[in-house]
């Protein structure tokens, strides 16, 4: 439990430097806005508590928001995913129930959940974040395309950095 | 029980959400304001010395196109001194500094952080309220425009770049000195539209677009780009003009930060004659 802790605060520093430091600043193209950071929230242990997943969620939001000039967008963006959570949880979980400390990777999961469980929140996650970045209705087309583009480039650089994450797990 | 046990620590979790969620869009509404909450942004002591360290490295990437534009600019401003001039005819040379106030005055300033792919985006300045940046102040580089200073600290500032939603410059065709304003629709950072200019007017492609002295913002006559296509629409009684941005915003480097002396004088005048004519219609 303790070396949990640790190796989460460890995931939420690496994630959102990474995110701040590197994916902010690099420009594909202006429809490609990757934020991978939200992988912080997935992957948190499935039993933590909703409450505590909340308030994680709201500090990274918060956090992304400081350094973005965003205020409040990102905050949002994050609480409706940690909103959401539980029942994404319930949807991929078996029947006989998780163990205790069950982590949501793709290692564990599979292919299907994990795209199931990672695409609906990452699609939640964009969506309202690029719907309060834009907030007008005269560019819809191109906030839509901007959110499901982002989206698939954003669940593209999970996937890839769950394959490192999962090799080490999986000796284990 | 068990039932009403589950409704509450349910009903609990959403509650704590909704808390969060108003704390949230309390600071997204506030955000939308000048002078608001300004700890929780770029501007702050922990981001503002993280992005300095950054920027302390990936500078080196961008020092051969900041070399250009500045040693432009340097080309430029020789040419502007006394030693650059002949004297043509020495009866009418009259000098007189009680014509010339210094109107502006410039300070240079380093970017340490900016983006254009978002719909809304931002700058942060190496510089703040203890060099002299305040709010509101213009923000341009040495080839046109770039934004408007919205939030200070002790020694950063945040910029809305002109690449933002909210901003919108005043500018004008200096052939004709028609007016409109320029905003930038997302999408390409080298294009912004000019608004406002009546279909009647005659343009061509390559035509200058510069700033107007209407702005308490820019000085007059800055550049901001060229016209590059006109996308009209049937009917239209106003151009929709796609303007060339004369500042690349993707290599942007430093900047200079204009301060106008006369500012207070002019917000003060003008909302005085704002009030008296509200007061006026309330009289009626």
């Amino acid at each position: 439990m303790g070396i949990e802790i640790v190796l989460n605060i460890l995931r939420f520093v690496v994630l959102l430097g990474l995110q701040i430091l590197v994916l902010n600043q690099v420009e594909i193209s202006g429809f490609l806005n990757p934020y991978l950071y939200v992988l912080f929230i997935l992957a948190l242990p499935i039993e933590t508590p909703r409450a505590i997943v909340l308030i994680l969620a709201f500090i990274t939001g918060l956090t992304m928001d400081v350094f973005s000039d965003t205020l409040g967008i990102h905050t949002t963006a994050c609480l409706w995913v940690a909103l959401l959570r539980p029942a994404m949880i319930k949807l991929i979980s078996p029947r006989e129930g998780f163990e205790f400390y069950f982590k949501p990777t793709l290692g564990y999961l599979g292919l299907p959940k994990y795209l199931l469980y990672a695409g609906i929140l990452v699609f939640v996650h964009h969506f309202v974040l690029f719907f309060l970045e834009f907030f007008r209705f005269d560019e819809l087309p191109r906030m839509l395309l901007k959110i499901v583009a982002s989206s698939v480039f954003t669940l593209i650089l999970i996937f890839i950095s769950q394959q490192f994450f999962s090799k080490g797990k999986s000796g284990q | 029980m068990n039932n009403l046990i589950n409704f509450l620590i349910r009903s609990w979790f959403f509650i704590l959400f909704l808390f969060l969620q108003i704390g949230a869009l309390v600071l997204l509404f506030s955000n939308n304001s000048y002078h608001s909450a300004s700890y929780f942004n770029s501007a702050n002591a922990i981001s503002g010395r993280v992005y300095e360290t950054q920027s302390e490295i990936t500078d080196y990437f961008t020092l051969k196109s900041a070399n250009a534009d500045l040693a432009e600019e340097n080309a430029r401003l020789r040419s502007n001194l006394p030693s650059a001039f002949e004297i043509t005819d020495r009866k009418f040379f009259v000098k007189n500094d009680t014509i010339f106030a210094q109107k502006y005055s410039y300070t240079n300033a380093k970017i340490i952080n900016n983006s254009t792919n978002r719909r809304n985006n931002y700058i942060t300045l190496n510089k703040g309220s203890l060099q002299g940046i305040q709010p509101k102040m213009g923000v341009i580089s040495p080839n046109g425009i770039v934004g408007v200073v919205k939030d200070v600290s002790p020694n950063y500032a945040t910029v809305l770049s002109f690449l933002h939603k909210a901003v919108k410059v005043s500018a004008k065709i200096r052939k004709n000195g028609y007016f409109g304003s320029l905003v930038w629709e997302g999408g390409n950072p080298d294009f912004g539209y000019l608004k406002d200019i009546p279909s009647y007017v005659k343009l061509v492609k390559g035509d200058t677009i510069v700033t107007t002295s209407y702005s308490d913002i820019f000085p007059e006559d800055i550049m901001v780009g060229v016209v590059e296509s006109l996308d009209e629409k049937p009917n239209d009684s106003f151009h929709n003009i796609r303007v060339k941005l004369s500042t690349n915003f993707t290599t942007l480097s430093y900047v200079y930060v204009i301060k106008d002396v006369t500012r207070s004088e002019r917000d003060s005048l003008e909302n005085k004659t704002i009030k008296a004519v509200e007061k006026d219609d309330n009289g009626n």
